[in-house]
């Protein structure tokens, strides 16, 4: 279905007739009278992976009313019919058993989830959220770190990035590719459609289409702490050319990503003003993702026998700024050609503190001897 | 950091927050005055040898859901202030500052779930199964009075938390890395953690005893299939607390070792993987709400038979029902975290597994109705609270399985709507299912029923209050409006709060009345009496006995010849007669031990909170100690003689004739 849906770059109302089956038009209709003028988000997508998610919530909903309003309207019905005031109805106290009745209750449940658990399983496959979308237009990457408490994207065909502010072009399939910088999150544009959890030192992924101009809110919907409720971003949905001249803007600022710079987004803050970065280190969102990864795969390859390089228990650490150059944190051979690289590269570890004292300690872009 | 004080100062009492020292203030006093009121009617002997020791399962019942409603009081506090912040803080700080805010948030889940839900649950079946099933008491009633000592010193520490130190602001689950020690180095994930760990304890051993009393205890006659609905089940229930809490305990256990030894099972580095964790936690936590719905189930199923004057509907798909419920509920924990990112097959299969429990359900509900069908149903507090537990729980039922498909919920995910699904089946199903047991067998605990106007006061506060606090919620959800949040900016937000707030005061309403129903059934009890121990013209074996039963429950093991034993026999015509002397009645005797060895577990968790190793040490080893010397201590047991058990007996026979008189 979806394969169909993607083959046209811009979907108009003429799409939508031909590809949804009547029962989905029907529904489609009848939606917006039971809920108009809610301002109901999720159920006024601007991109076609929110209309799969809202037709499936439509769907779902309708199927299972088949089974909830006679139940509903039952309960009352036989509660007054029955009621012990009523002696006019029949009073059967040891009536306590029916195999048509059995049947048809074990029945008509089984036929509707038999149903839903069919639509379920085509469904999750259609939108699993790691599947690229079918389009004849190339797709734009996006990559999205999850910080305290910020969002960051880079973009790395443009070479730019930016802090709480996402643009794209309309019509053009998202890939985004999401890590977080230390504590889970879930990336979510609701009026787009699904979200994913951002987690640390992993890579989760999510394709997103927008098929109409506007302003997106973009939000975590995983509680990561005390500044959770500001980590919102904008999601500009514009023109080809809007894009264009956004990526122009944004190659104007002054500012840009490197390592120096993303260890002092590292401390915790809270709504953090749209920063433009004109450009990034071109393996920025890698040295990101593996950076928690890298002093454990190498104690890994030393056995766990050699935690001197990273082991910053008892030290007083409050107020500190440290640079710290990590020395290969073994004599392995095999990670030793590793951690020279990594003095090469002028590891640095950056500890900075939050004001609950927490120690927010993030191994800068410390290599690792590992390719996933 | 010292020795002698591990890291707590002067520093941890929150002397600069009006709203803490007012709430902190209050229990103080509350406390205070309850021991001023025990000391001047003198009255502290009779609390330690009728309660504090007590081994007697009615009692303990008792003690139970009197805690859960005190909990009940301060975990609905914590939903007003977030009602209340949250019908605020458009495009402001609201009234509570942040840090605070998401203490609440996470202290009420915590509270709700395991020192409300859990509890009133486990009181309920403590009063009501072993009288059910003819037996004297519990297999094990020692490790009954432990099991609940040790639930009270969780509730304490969780109490204690919030005037010293802090509670943990991670949500109720408390997923790592936010819940490492590296972004709550704080106290408050351990107060969570010692909490959970020593109550959740007493809940495993409440697990244990109950599926050994059930399965070993029955009296002669009742095989399983002829068990009272209610028992059946309790037993999937206590089944499910056996295979889902050491899962927790473990859990728990390796996020101890991550915050205390440096360990890496759930961190960001060395290896760890907070995937885990949640994982882990899920597979206890969903068969944990089936640990909270199924007595509920049970409830009502005994509640709508005994008011409609009917066998119910059922019987046996009722059972086979439930243990499918019990089975499946194991199957299904992915559905937690479609958005983690677990793959289209994998979320699939728990999808369609999820939605797949919803066909037993759905067969139960039919039951019931059938049951109200050609029946004579009495509108009393009890059917009410079930009749609004039906229409309510079918839309919870009908928002989970369209959470259960990972398309839906990629979108609904961690949502308001979310929030309002599982308040709709948690308090629909459950709270309202424990409510009506608590309007159901109050009589039969205390020998007076519970004032009927107050309680349909009550019922219909809460239900108003219900949909108006959560139906704005699944609005909100469809609006894009996140949990956890402390404050918001979309204005199209604030009318839906606000409503929500309005149905939270409705439900503050509910709860008042309930107090108040107390209070005057308390003053009425007179008038109220329950003289025959059958108020209800009941249909199972507790109402065979008087109320409040004799302590021996039954003189004599009841023999029993089908489902609903005394239905049966009222309709044969079958009485126990007054005998002149009866066979010894082997009893067991009261006992400190458990009191102890809680008070103990209580130094060592606050101790392990606070990294006062050497009193830790002091509250571990009195804990052995304890146990030891109960295990060495031979006399814990004692005959209970004919002549007693005849005197208690003809008072009940005479009770019983001058009812038939009148």
């Amino acid at each position: 279905m979806l394969r169909r849906l993607l083959a046209n770059s811009t979907l108009s109302c003429d799409m939508k007739k031909h590809r949804n089956p009547r029962l989905f038009r029907l529904l489609a209709l009848c939606s917006p009278l039971l809920l108009a003028g809610c301002g109901m988000t999720l159920l006024d997508p601007k991109g076609q992976i929110g209309v799969e998610n809202k037709n499936l919530i439509l769907t779902a909903t309708w199927l299972m009313l088949i089974v909830v309003i006679p139940v509903i309207l039952m309960t009352l019905w036989f509660a007054w019919k029955y009621r012990a005031s009523n002696k006019s109805a029949r009073y059967e106290p040891n009536w306590s058993h029916s195999t048509a009745i059995e049947v048809v209750v074990w029945l008509v449940p089984i036929i509707i989830i038999a149903i839903l658990a069919r639509i379920t399983w085509v469904t999750t496959h259609e939108l699993d959220p790691y599947k690229p979308l079918q389009s004849e237009v190339k797709p734009i990457t996006v990559e999205v770190v999850s910080m305290n408490y910020k969002w960051l994207f880079i973009y790395p065909e443009q070479g730019i990035a930016s802090i709480n502010e996402l643009a794209i072009p309309i019509d053009t399939p998202v890939n985004f590719k999401i890590t977080s910088e230390s504590i889970m999150n879930s990336f979510f544009i609701p009026q787009l459609g699904s979200q994913i959890y951002s987690m640390a030192g992993m890579e989760t992924k999510l394709h997103l289409i927008a098929n109409h101009v506007g302003a997106y809110d973009g939000i975590s919907a995983n509680y990561s702490g005390g500044g959770f409720s500001g980590m919102r971003f904008k999601t500009l949905a514009m023109t080809d050319n809007d894009f264009q001249q956004w990526v122009a803007k944004v190659r104007d600022s002054k500012k840009v990503l490197d390592k120096d710079t993303y260890a002092s987004l590292v401390p915790m803050s809270e709504n953090t003003p749209v920063t433009y970065y004109s450009s990034v280190d071109a393996k920025m969102f890698e040295s990101i993702l593996h950076a928690p990864m890298a002093t454990g795969m190498a104690q890994q390859h030393e056995g766990h026998e050699n935690h001197g390089a990273m082991d910053m228990k008892g030290m007083d650490m409050k107020g500190m700024d440290m640079k710290m150059e990590m020395k290969g944190a073994g004599t392995d051979a095999a990670t030793a050609p590793a951690a020279a690289a990594n003095v090469q590269n002028g590891q640095s570890m950056t500890m900075a503190m939050d004001n609950a004292g927490a120690h927010a300690m993030h191994a800068g872009t410390a290599a690792h001897a590992h390719k996933e | 950091m010292s020795t002698l004080f591990g890291k707590l100062t002067l520093e941890a009492i929150p002397y600069h927050e009006p709203i803490i020292v007012g709430a902190v203030g209050m229990m103080v006093l509350g406390g205070l005055g309850i021991l001023a009121l025990l000391t001047y009617f003198g009255k502290w002997k009779y609390l330690w040898n009728e309660w504090v020791t007590s081994v007697d399962h009615k009692k303990i019942g008792v003690m139970y859901v009197l805690v859960a409603l005190v909990m009940l009081l301060r975990g609905f506090a914590d939903a007003l202030m977030m009602r209340t912040q949250l019908a605020l803080a458009h495009n402001s700080g609201g009234i509570l500052p942040p840090d605070h805010y998401d203490q609440i948030f996470t202290a009420h889940g915590v509270i709700m779930i395991f020192f409300v839900a859990m509890p009133f649950m486990t009181g309920l079946v403590n009063l009501v199964v072993p009288l059910q099933i003819g037996a004297r008491d519990v297999a094990f009633p020692f490790l009954n009075t432990l099991s609940f000592w040790l639930f009270v010193a969780g509730a304490a520490l969780v109490n204690l938390s919030l005037g010293v130190g802090e509670f943990a602001r991670t949500g109720w689950l408390a997923y790592p890395p936010l819940s490492g020690i590296q972004y709550s180095p704080g106290v408050g994930v351990d107060y969570y953690i010692w909490a959970l760990q020593i109550s959740g304890l007493g809940t495993l051993l409440t697990g244990v005893n109950f599926v050994v009393t059930i399965l070993k205890m029955r009296a002669p006659g009742m095989n399983l299939m002829k068990m009272p609905i209610f028992t059946w089940t309790s037993l999937c229930t206590m089944v499910l607390v056996c295979a889902a809490f050491p899962v927790l305990t473990v859990t728990l256990g390796l996020l101890s070792l991550d915050r205390y030894l440096d360990f890496h099972f759930f961190t960001n580095e060395l290896g760890g993987n907070p995937m885990m964790y949640i994982n882990l936690i899920w597979i206890w936590g969903h068969p944990e709400v089936y640990i909270l719905i199924l007595p509920a189930f049970g409830i009502f199923s005994e509640i709508i038979s005994t008011f409609s004057g009917k066998k119910l509907f059922g019987y046996k798909s009722m059972v086979y029902a439930t243990a499918a419920i019990m089975v499946l509920s194991f199957l299904v924990w992915a559905h937690h975290f479609f958005t983690m990112g677990s793959g289209a097959s994998v979320n699939a299969f728990f999808g369609i597994a999820t939605m797949i429990i919803s066909i037993p359900t759905g067969v139960k509900i039919f039951n019931w109705l059938f049951t109200m069908y050609r029946g004579r149903v009495q509108m009393t507090v009890p059917v009410l609270w079930t009749l609004g537990f039906i229409v309510t729980f079918v839309i919870g039922g009908m928002t989970g399985v369209l959470l259960a498909v990972p398309g839906a919920d990629f979108v609904l995910h961690n949502s308001l709507f979310l929030i309002a699904h599982f308040h709709n089946v948690i308090i629909g199903g459950v709270l309202f299912g424990y409510i009506a047991g608590m309007n159901y067998w109050f009589p039969k605990a205390f020998g007076f029923k519970l004032d009927e106007r107050l309680g349909k006061a009550s019922f219909w506060c809460w239900l108003i209050g219900f949909y108006l606090a959560f139906m704005p919620l699944y609005v909100l959800g469809l609006m894009g409006m996140t949990r956890r949040l402390n404050h918001y900016s979309n204005p199209d937000w604030q009318p839906w709060l606000i409503a929500a707030l309005i149905g939270a005061l409705f439900i503050a309403a509910g709860i008042g009345f309930q107090v108040l129903q107390l209070v005057v059934s308390i003053k009425n009890r007179k008038a109220l009496a329950d003289t025959t121990g059958d108020p209800w013209n009941g249909r199972t074996l507790e109402w065979m006995t008087s109320s409040p039963p004799q302590f021996y429950n039954f003189a004599e093991e009841p023999r029993v010849h089908d489902i609903d034993e005394l239905a049966y026999r009222k309709e044969h015509g079958i009485k126990s007669d007054l005998k002149t002397s009866y066979a010894p009645i082997h009893m067991p005797k009261n006992t400190g031990a458990g009191f102890i060895i809680s008070a103990f577990s209580l130094v060592f968790g606050f101790a392990a909170i606070w990294h006062i190793w050497w009193l830790a040490i002091v509250g571990f080893v009195g804990m052995i100690v304890t146990f030891i010397c109960r295990s060495n201590n031979d006399s814990i047991d004692y005959y209970v003689q004919s002549p007693e058990v005849v005197a208690i007996e003809s008072a009940h026979h005479q009770a019983l004739a001058a009812a038939a008189k009148a």
